[in-house]
């Protein structure tokens, strides 16, 4: 197993957000997670990644074979473990070349490999930028800074793609994108898939899910996973719509 | 090796002043004031005038002040109906509650000099409420501002009255309280403090006017102090529009308790030399401050704005805009603090200042600082000195707009951030009004209430049909 | 949560970085005594073999001197310094006129390339020519050949006093006058050594010229002059290094640097000032006070100041540009990093006076530890200088909530054609940033590191590439503790 969660227990000063929740991904599979604003999605995103002041106060997060609950984030990142933000952040002044020369030259000095090539490393670049249809002027510039919102996704993807995660959490990186840019995106994820790896896809609305096929779909609520299926609960929902999980839930 | 300094005359007549008179100075006092006065007057001895040694006071010179004979008013002026008119407010639909204070001293009939509304608000003469409720004296009085320089020490020593106002806990005052200060005799140097306390969720708008009523030279040096309790609420406007022999020190200290509130707008319409300083003191957590400033100074006029914010605890936010425009040979000083002390996070701290400069002879010099001893905050200043932009000159001119009314304006809009923040909205219009006319040049010291010389029978015309542009 | 607390420690850490160049250097000194007296000044101008007008020069400063106090509007607090208890002349011995490169002392040598700045490999690799000034003597100058084909002078001041008394006269002291402040009165009466530069009329300088500086010896002050003419149309990139050795004790060092470009020339002048910042607990340290300012004399002159200030215990300076010719230009850019104890008031003064002067300052302060840094800055336009044009940013950065980070512009507009604009910020680095590097499996003291040369990459991008790559291990070595 890749990823496993125990009764997972998540409190954002004092606030507990995700109450109880347990889940678990294998190699290969692509696990949706869909429901309502506000049921602790990306909070889930961020405890698994270890975000500072995201507090668990119960449960386990299981990475491959290893409580990870204190692992830093970068350490967890090295090890596998990819987050496509929400809300990519700009960071000025680093270019996003250097920025991902850094990134991949951690990993490997983690994993005890020596730095990559300069060489090796545009050809890298190169071949991944084409993947995601990113223009080659972007990383020329800094770390997101006067990307649009398309592009900044596109990035992540990039980033991803590059970085070559065991487990990649895609949060919301449907939101903003028009459907050309949703094809592209999808496409990425598609060409990184495989059976030494598997995707989180967060989401809010159905519309990701016909292009990055999941093999398991989960509705979140009220910080719980409340119910479980295959892509056939995605078109239930996207008939239904939230507030039939709502009312079963409330009651 | 220190210089021995020169004592000016008039120092000299100050020091004299409270040797000879301090029965009289001190008539009213509660023991803790007698004490300060006289601890005060020794630091005034020690320390005579500030001079432009001083980094607070390099860009801003008073010799010409220290050299003239000033006389040294202490007499209250008995109350006369006739003379009460000066203070009239009349402008359309905007009632005040008006308080004056005549050359230094609270004018009023002697049965009015202190009351007490049905509120429980208290309002009056300072030297009145010494004596009936010395327990806001005890606590507040002196405790606010800081004894900084020779001018704080001289108001302490000698001042014996202004506006005392007293807002209890929990009551909202709905009328606009006007505190209109006048000098009607020549060549008077006032030393006048005012004092007002806003209990717990109280409220209060305050307009706070500085006027010339004649052209003779004079000197107010005034210190306000400003106590607000948790949850406060305050929104001072000042007016100045006094005289261009008249130099006004007005010095304005105000206490912030936890999640209190703050604005003040201060408007600087015309005078001599006018220097605003403001200690905005934040020392409980979650205080909430907005300072902004206009000034339109022309002829050899002086303004010099001291904006010092002292951020002491965490969660507190301030902003500061201070904007004016600079004609003939007037200089502008603004001098923007920003301290943030240790541990004093999550603080929020912005500062703006921009100039436009009409004419060559005109100057700036604008220093905003920031002092900051705590990594978590949001701190920025910035500082402009620039000129009408010529393209939108240009722009409104080849669509048919006058020169003059394109510049008119340019500058009114300039202005107008600082004009909008103003929430009565009757004040606002007037003050909009008197804003235009002062750019304009068609303004000049009223020779009644500053308000009053808004006529509004003549409005101003400045109707620009915004379909031609 | 033990790796999380375990990277609360790292932000320690890397805001207590460790001291590279502290040796001590066993090279003989020739020393003048202790104390500074008229006979002090004598001394150290017999020393040198000056003529009588610089005696002169020399004279008149030290008693304009002692009328004088020690300046203290700065935001910086030190012990006084006591004067008299520093030695003023210091020499590397034997001091003899050096033909080669062989002749130079093999320990000197040996110094230089620990500290990274091999003379031959310099001479032979980067084409770039080294002054360098050990304890306020200039040891060597290389690659003469190179600019003597351009008539370029580029010697030790002390060289220059002899063989070129005329230039030297003309122009020393009209930019920087003995009685401007205190530390520059102490130098113009004590000053030892420094570089000399002359670019002369339609030369652009083909190579970087550059002088290293270091204090190696105990209880010396060190007081060099440097004095850098553009003649018409001249051009030179000029480039400055500093390093001192680990003393207990503090150490004064107080430089003079004028500059004067002539119609259209150009100077850019670049300084990595790593002096040594005294120890994590705030012992010893070099006391840092700088006068520099360079006049742009001619018409479409320009001057223009780069500083990364790493180092010192105490850093007083203000590299500064007096724009008197019409369209000259000055700019400034300055990155000053402040950790543990060590103190910086710097920043600089543009005197617009000319028509149509332009000037720029961009300054990015980072404090950490228990530092304080202040950016102090002087824009002034004065009545005449009609269309100036002055743009300033000056942003801090805090590391930590024990430092200070202060920014203090004074800016005086006198002309109603002038634009001035002044901006700040003052920040700390974003927890989201930090957050999205260690999530891309970057650690934190790397993300430090990475997101401090970001910030302040528009200055870094100032330098020649030799000593932008040097200053980005600085910036490393001063926040993380290690070789970047």
């Amino acid at each position: 197993m890749l990823l496993n969660i125990k009764n997972l227990h998540v409190s954002i000063n004092g606030k507990e957000i995700i109450k109880g929740l347990n889940f678990s991904v294998n190699k290969g599979e692509v696990h949706a997670i869909m429901g309502p604003n506000g049921t602790g999605k990306s909070t889930l995103a961020a405890a698994i990644t270890g975000r500072e002041g995201y507090e668990i106060t119960k449960g386990d997060i299981i990475y491959k074979g290893q409580v990870i609950n204190d692992w830093s984030p970068d350490k967890r990142a090295n090890e596998g473990v990819f987050l496509s933000f929400q809300y990519p952040i700009e960071i000025p002044g680093v270019s996003m070349t250097n920025f991902m020369r850094t990134a991949l030259n951690a990993k490997r000095e983690y994993l005890g490999k020596t730095p990559i090539s300069a060489k090796d490393f545009l050809r890298k670049m190169e071949e991944k930028k084409k993947m995601v249809q990113i223009q080659s002027k972007l990383t020329n510039r800094s770390v997101n800074e006067g990307f649009s919102g398309g592009e900044k996704k596109k990035n992540e993807i990039f980033q991803m793609a590059m970085l070559e995660p065991e487990l990649a959490i895609l949060d919301e990186t449907d939101s903003g994108l028009d459907i050309d840019a949703l094809r592209v995106v999808a496409g990425g994820v598609n060409q990184l898939k495989s059976d030494k790896n598997a995707f989180i896809v967060i989401t809010h609305y159905q519309r990701l899910l016909d292009y990055i096929v999941p093999d398991f779909v989960h509705v979140m609520y009220d910080g719980r996973i409340v119910k479980s299926g295959d892509k056939k609960l995605a078109l239930e929902l996207e008939d239904k719509g939230y507030e039939w999980i709502k009312d079963q839930f409330d009651n | 090796m220190e210089k021995v300094k020169k004592r000016y005359p008039l120092e000299e007549k100050f020091i004299r002043h409270f040797t000879g008179h301090s029965d009289e100075i001190s008539r009213h006092d509660l023991p803790k004031v007698s004490r300060m006065r006289r601890e005060a007057m020794k630091d005034f001895q020690r320390s005579g005038f500030p001079h432009n040694k001083m980094e607070r006071w390099r860009n801003t010179d008073l010799e010409g002040i220290y050299e003239t004979d000033l006389e040294i008013f202490d007499r209250e002026i008995p109350y006369e109906k006739q003379l009460s008119e000066i203070f009239l407010c009349e402008v359309h639909g905007f009632e005040t509650r008006v308080l004056s204070v005549l050359n230094g001293s609270f004018y009023s009939p002697e049965t009015e000099k202190l009351t007490v509304d049905e509120n429980g608000v208290i309002v009056g003469s300072l030297a009145r409420a010494m004596q009936e409720y010395p327990e806001f004296i005890e606590r507040h009085y002196g405790e606010i501002m800081e004894q900084r320089d020779g001018f704080k020490s001289l108001n302490m020593a000698l001042a014996t009255d202004g506006v005392f106002i007293y807002v209890p806990d929990n009551v909202v005052v709905d009328e606009t309280f006007q505190i209109i200060n006048i000098l009607n005799k020549p060549s008077l140097v006032i030393n006048v403090r005012n004092l007002v306390i806003l209990g717990k969720n109280a409220k209060l708008r305050l307009l706070h006017c500085d006027d010339s009523v004649n052209h003779h030279a004079g000197f107010i040096n005034k210190v306000n102090e400003v106590f607000l309790d948790e949850n406060a609420e305050l929104e001072l406007y000042k007016l100045q529009n006094l005289n261009d022999e008249t130099a006004l020190l007005n010095q304005t200290s105000i206490h912030q308790s936890a999640n209190s509130r703050l604005k003040i707008d201060a408007i600087s319409l015309n005078g001599g030399m006018i220097r605003n300083e403001i200690f905005d003191l934040m020392n409980g957590s979650g205080a909430w401050s907005d300072i902004r400033g206009l000034y339109l100074m022309d002829q050899e006029q002086h303004v010099d704005n001291q904006v010092n914010i002292y951020h002491n605890v965490p969660h507190c936010d301030s902003n500061q805009l201070f904007k004016g425009i600079l004609d003939n040979e007037a200089t502008a000083v603004f001098n923007g603090y920003i301290y943030v002390k240790r541990d004093a996070q999550q603080t929020n701290a912005f500062q703006r200042n921009a100039n436009i400069l009409l004419a060559k002879t005109a100057r700036v010099d604008t220093m905003p600082h920031l002092e900051i001893y705590a990594d978590d905050v949001q701190c920025s200043h910035g500082a402009s000195v620039g000129q009408l932009d010529n393209e939108a000159l240009f722009y409104m001119m080849q669509r048919g707009i006058p020169f003059a009314d394109a510049r008119m304006l340019l500058m009114y809009a300039f202005a107008d951030a600082v004009i909008d923040e103003i929430s009565i909205e009757s004040l606002r219009i007037n003050i909009e009004d008197m804003v235009k006319r002062r750019l304009r040049g068609d303004l000049s010291i009223c020779d009644r209430c500053v308000l009053h010389c808004s006529n509004p029978d003549q409005p101003v015309i400045f109707d620009i049909d915004m379909s031609k542009i | 949560m033990s790796d999380k607390k375990k990277d609360k420690g790292v932000l320690e850490e890397v805001t207590t970085g460790e001291y590279k160049y502290g040796f001590v250097m066993d090279i003989e000194s020739d020393q003048a005594v202790r104390g500074l007296t008229e006979e002090t000044v004598r001394f150290i101008s017999k020393k040198k073999n000056e003529p009588e007008w610089l005696l002169e020069f020399r004279l008149k400063a030290f008693r304009h001197w002692l009328t004088l106090e020690e300046p203290d509007w700065a935001l910086l607090h030190h012990p006084p310094i006591n004067y008299q208890d520093i030695i003023y002349y210091s020499a590397p011995k034997p001091k003899k006129e050096l033909e080669s490169l062989d002749e130079v002392d093999p320990e000197l040598l040996d110094t230089f390339n620990k500290l990274g700045i091999s003379l031959e490999e310099q001479k032979r690799l980067s084409g770039v020519a080294v002054d360098a000034v050990i304890d306020s003597v200039s040891v060597k100058t290389t690659f003469q050949d190179t600019l003597a084909k351009h008539d370029i002078i580029f010697c030790s001041i002390t060289d220059a006093v002899q063989n070129y008394p005329d230039l030297v006269k003309k122009y020393l002291g009209t930019v920087v006058p003995y009685t401007d402040n205190y530390f520059a009165a102490l130098n113009s009466a004590v000053f030892s050594d420094g570089s000399f530069c002359y670019i002369p009329k339609g030369v652009r300088c083909p190579i970087e010229l550059s002088t290293y500086f270091r204090i190696n010896a105990a209880n010396t002050g060190q007081f060099e002059r440097t004095l850098l003419i553009a003649d018409e149309g001249g051009y030179v990139s000029y480039l400055e290094g500093c390093t001192a050795p680990m003393r207990d004790e503090n150490q004064l060092h107080a430089a003079i640097v004028e500059i004067v470009t002539h119609d259209d020339a150009e100077i850019k002048y670049s300084t990595v000032q790593n002096w040594y910042p005294g120890s994590k607990e705030g012992k010893g340290g070099i006391y840092n006070f700088v006068t520099k300012r360079g006049l742009c004399k001619g018409r479409n002159s320009k001057i223009s100041w780069t500083q990364v200030e790493t180092g010192s215990a105490i850093t007083w300076k203000y590299p500064s540009c007096i724009l008197m010719g019409d369209n000259s230009v000055g700019e400034f850019y300055s990155v000053a990093v402040t950790n543990n104890y060590q103190q910086a008031d710097t920043g600089t003064k543009m005197i617009h006076i000319g028509k149509n002067t332009k000037s720029t300052i961009i300054s990015k302060g980072i404090s950490a530890g228990k530092s304080n840094n202040s950016y102090r800055g002087l824009v002034r336009v004065t009545q005449k200088a009609d269309n100036a044009r002055n743009y300033s940013q000056c942003d801090s950065l805090l590391l930590g909530d024990q430092c200070g980070a202060h920014t203090f512009p004074y800016i005086k507009t006198g002309n109603d054609t002038a634009i001035v604009e002044h901006e700040a910020t003052t920040s700390k680095i974003s927890d989201d940033q930090l957050f999205y590097c260690q999530q891309r499996g970057i650690d934190m003291e790397k993300a430090i590191g990475l997101i401090v040369n970001g910030y302040a990459k528009q200055v870094l991008n100032k330098l020649p590439m030799e000593f932008a790559v040097e200053a980005q291990k600085l910036l490393a070595i001063t926040l993380e503790g290690s070789v970047g």
